[in-house]
């Protein structure tokens, strides 16, 4: 192991429902879908048509600009719905499994012996390379640009979380091929926790791993990265989830693509938590089917209450999504007064409330209320003392909203990702969309450096 | 219950009702009475539950020893002047009279004028002006006349608070913003030895006092050029003339025991300020002219006038103080160290909390600067060496 980084700044919060390290009975879904959206920042071409038969493996969508990177099913069956929103924006496409599974062959692939050029083309072939996301911009990279390094993040402290060590139980060598793998395309850095530092995954070479001791957000690829080696203006970095490493290693291992991850059900609105084995694009309402709990509203989330976006059953299981939480929604609570009650089930960092009373260990129950009402920022230092970054999180977040590029870059926006925001906005007493700012902020940026 | 009667209503106060005009009034009310069951759309599913009400409602309930003991001193001063025997509750119910109808037209005019402004920018009324009408009426004299108040009050409600674009954007403490009005304005009214007392009956309670009596503050007889006689003591509790809410310091440090436990003002800002104050009033004690206010202990000119209430609610703004941590030092420090040399060498007026304060927010944007400045080319030069 490379270092330890011990980090200060963040906030650890539990939430009841968190899934215990059981597996339950494996969802195989009678359909499946693969929407370009968690591909953000590719234009894309369709490739199918309705009625169409695929494999998993089988492009569907390609890249608009070089049509190299593709998105790929799943699993095999036919294409049974293009489903379009507004002004025709693609919104899905949707695929009835076939009983027995039929997968494209890539050929396998020797790790020790293959070189950058050979990976990356298997990758864009099998659909793999457009799980990757870049520095700057938070979008899928383009394979003509060179990265730096390529980070890999073995933990989450989201509330919620899938906890990856259960995860990657029994995939250790494909955990391991696969880093192996992507060394060959670029130095890997693998950020792990200090619990992990003798499990199982971390392998002995190949890749620098370093630790992260400290509160969520540490897990965020985007905050080890500002540690390890911050991203320059003119330099990228790619940035692939840990459970996506174990698909780029099965797929070397066995020339098959396979997208089938474990994935943590949790929050208080199921009834039994717990991990289910399943593969990307599956139905929320196949997942989380008669394990709600009733009587309350409940939102399903695709990912966890920090990060993840808001779904409902009529959803699918995102391609980078780790986890699927249910918590109550909260929009039929009326609360006389709520902001001079002593709120003793609520959580809240500032002491006005009582919650530094109970303990890091206690779970609570929050629903999505939002509490308060959109201000200009009025507090100062709220979103630093949750970001660990080498960055004033309010002057960036300012630079943004006044549409200031020179400042933004000056301020290092080529260093974050919306998700680096994540805790900053459950925090903000002004109540601030930020992952939404820095999402447009990026895109604005991103056009005028194009 | 509330709820069903406010949905009921709420259709009067929409597009084309017949209270439209009254639409802000309405939502504040609203948010204020239910807290809205709007859930996050994007982003976040989940909210700490803080908001900016809770905060503001913190630094009120903050404020509140230090307005209490105000109103006791408002009384005791008077029942003093008039060498008449009061009970406490007597002292303190006349200054309670005394004192409500500058809260009243203070919040008044000034909410009026966030009411308007919500109204016609089609905004929701923000909560900053819960503290700074309460914060203006206890930092003026007690003679203050209420029009003046409320001429005061307005003006720094729109010139120093609406125009930037409300709360959060201003760069001026809009309290002090009204107090440096009424200062510059009115300056009779606002110092000499003529505006301490509060002279008229009150319900029958209280005491007439003849036009001429008249009382100094310990600082107004420092700038006369002579020694105090008031004992440290008195300095401590408060029972001494000065602004409303200025003069208790166990009121204050109760004030700010809140704020600081409750993070809702920078402990940064506040040590800094008292630190820069003691060495400044130290270095003249030691080094200083022979004067009666520069030879005053510096631990006295802690205490005396508005330095503590200052220090405590005005300086730790967190709008208009410093943001970045590191500058929090430098700024509350020098805010101390200004408003003690200010009272050591302007011969005309003995108090300059108000003046360094302001003279400092507006400084406050060029500490930051330094800092976020030192970020900024810590990250151009790593980009060059790369």
């Amino acid at each position: 192991m490379e270092r330890t980084f011990k980090i200060r700044k963040g906030l650890d919060l539990r939430l009841e429902g968190e899934a215990p390290l059981t597996l339950r009975r494996p969802v195989r879904p009678s359909r499946c879908a693969v929407g370009p959206d968690d591909f953000y920042g590719m234009p894309v071409r369709l490739l199918v048509k309705e009625g169409e038969h695929v494999l998993a493996g089988s492009p569907l969508l390609t890249d608009k600009a070089t049509e190299t990177i593709n998105v790929t099913a799943p699993a095999s069956g036919t294409v049974k719905a293009i489903v379009r929103g507004e002004r025709r924006k693609l919104l899905r496409i949707e695929i009835e499994t076939d009983e027995t599974q039929e997968s494209v062959d890539f050929g396998t692939l020797d790790p020790r012996t293959a070189d950058g050029r050979q990976v990356t083309e298997l990758l864009l072939k099998a659909g793999l390379f457009a799980y990757f996301r870049q520095r700057p911009y938070d979008v899928v990279p383009s394979p003509a640009v060179q990265p730096k390094g390529i980070f890999v993040s073995a933990f989450s402290k989201m509330p919620l979380a899938a906890d990856f060590s259960f995860v990657v139980k029994g995939r250790e060598d494909d955990f391991k091929t696969g880093l192996l793998a992507l060394s060959k395309i670029a130095p890997v850095s693998l950020g792990i926790c200090p619990e992990q530092e003798d499990a199982a995954f971390v392998p002995a070479e190949g890749c620098r791993v370093y630790a992260f001791d400290g509160p969520n957000p540490s897990g965020n690829v985007g905050v080890q990265i500002n540690h390890i080696d911050p991203v320059n203006k003119g330099e990228t970095v790619w940035t692939l989830g840990a459970e996506e490493v174990i698909f780029v290693g099965r797929l070397l291992r066995t020339g098959r693509l396979d997208l089938t991850r474990r994935i943590a059900l949790a929050g208080w609105g199921v009834n039994e938590a717990g991990y289910v084995e399943t593969i990307v694009g599956t139905p929320m309402a196949d997942l989380v089917e008669d394990n709600l709990k009733t009587g309350r509203n409940l939102r399903i989330i695709d990912g966890n209450p920090l990060v993840g976006r808001k779904s409902g059953t009529d959803g699918f299981l995102g391609a980078h999504s780790t986890e699927v939480c249910v918590i109550p929604e909260g929009d039929d609570v009326n609360e006389v007064l709520g902001w001079a009650a002593p709120r003793l089930k609520d959580f809240s960092t500032s002491r006005s409330y009582f919650s530094w009373l109970m303990g890091k260990g206690k779970k609570y129950n929050l629903d999505c209320r939002i509490k308060g009402g959109e201000r200009h920022i009025i507090m100062s230092g709220e979103y630093d003392r949750v970001l660990p970054m080498d960055i004033y999180a309010g002057y960036l977040i300012k630079a943004i909203l006044t549409g200031d590029i020179d400042r933004q870059e000056a301020l290092g926006i080529y260093e974050v990702a919306p998700e680096d925001f994540a805790v900053a906005e459950f925090v903000d007493s002004s109540k601030l969309e930020l992952q939404r700012i820095v999402r447009e902020g990026l895109d604005v940026l991103r056009k005028e450096n194009a | 219950m509330i709820k069903n009667f406010l949905d009921r209503i709420k259709p009067n106060f929409e597009e084309g009702g017949k209270l439209h005009a009254f639409r802000s009034v309405f939502e504040g009310f609203e948010s204020f009475l239910v807290v809205s069951n709007a859930t996050a759309r994007t982003g976040v599913s989940i909210h700490d539950a803080i908001d900016s009400k809770r905060i503001m409602s913190i630094v009120v309930v903050a404020l509140l020893p230090a307005l209490l003991f105000g109103m006791y001193n408002i009384g005791y001063q008077n029942y003093a002047a008039a060498g008449a025997e009061g009970t406490l509750w007597e002292m303190f119910l006349y200054g309670f009279l005394v004192m409500l109808p500058k809260i009243i037209v203070s919040y008044v005019v000034g909410l009026g004028i966030e009411f308007i402004v919500a109204q016609w920018k089609k905004e929701e009324i923000q909560e900053g002006y819960l503290v700074t009408g309460l914060l203006v009426p206890m930092i003026v004299p007690v003679g203050c006349p209420l029009w003046m108040l409320a001429v005061a009050v307005a003006f720094s409600v729109i010139f120093a608070k609406e125009i930037y674009g409300g709360t959060g954007m201003n760069i001026f403490n809009p309290a002090l913003v009204a107090r440096a009005f009424l200062f510059f304005a009115y300056p009779t009214s606002m110092s000499g030895d003529n505006v301490w007392l509060s002279k008229d009956q009150v319900l029958g309670l209280g005491n007439q006092l003849p036009d001429a009596t008249t009382m100094a503050t310990p600082l107004g007889t420092l700038g006369g050029g002579h020694a105090t006689d008031v004992p440290f003591a008195d300095m401590v509790t408060g029972l001494i003339p000065g602004s409303i809410g200025e003069t208790s310091v166990i009121a204050i440090a109760i004030g700010a025991l809140i704020l600081l436990w409750t993070r809702v003002a920078s402990w940064k800002t506040m040590l800094s300020v008292f630190v820069g104050g003691a060495l400044v009033g130290w270095l003249f004690n030691a080094f200083g002219p022979a004067t009666a206010v520069a030879q005053t202990p510096w631990y006295e000119h802690l205490v005396l006038g508005g330095f503590c209430f200052g220090a405590v609610f005005m300086a730790t703004d967190p709008v208009t103080s410093a943001r970045t941590e590191g500058g929090k030092y430098i700024y509350g420090f020098l805010i101390g160290a200004l408003a003690i040399t200010i009272r050591m060498l302007n011969p005309g007026y003995p108090e300059g909390m108000m003046l360094a304060i302001l003279f400092m927010n507006m400084f406050a944007p060029l500490i930051d600067y330094c800092f976020v400045q030192r970020n900024i080319s810590r990250r151009a030069k790593r980009a060059q060496n790369s």
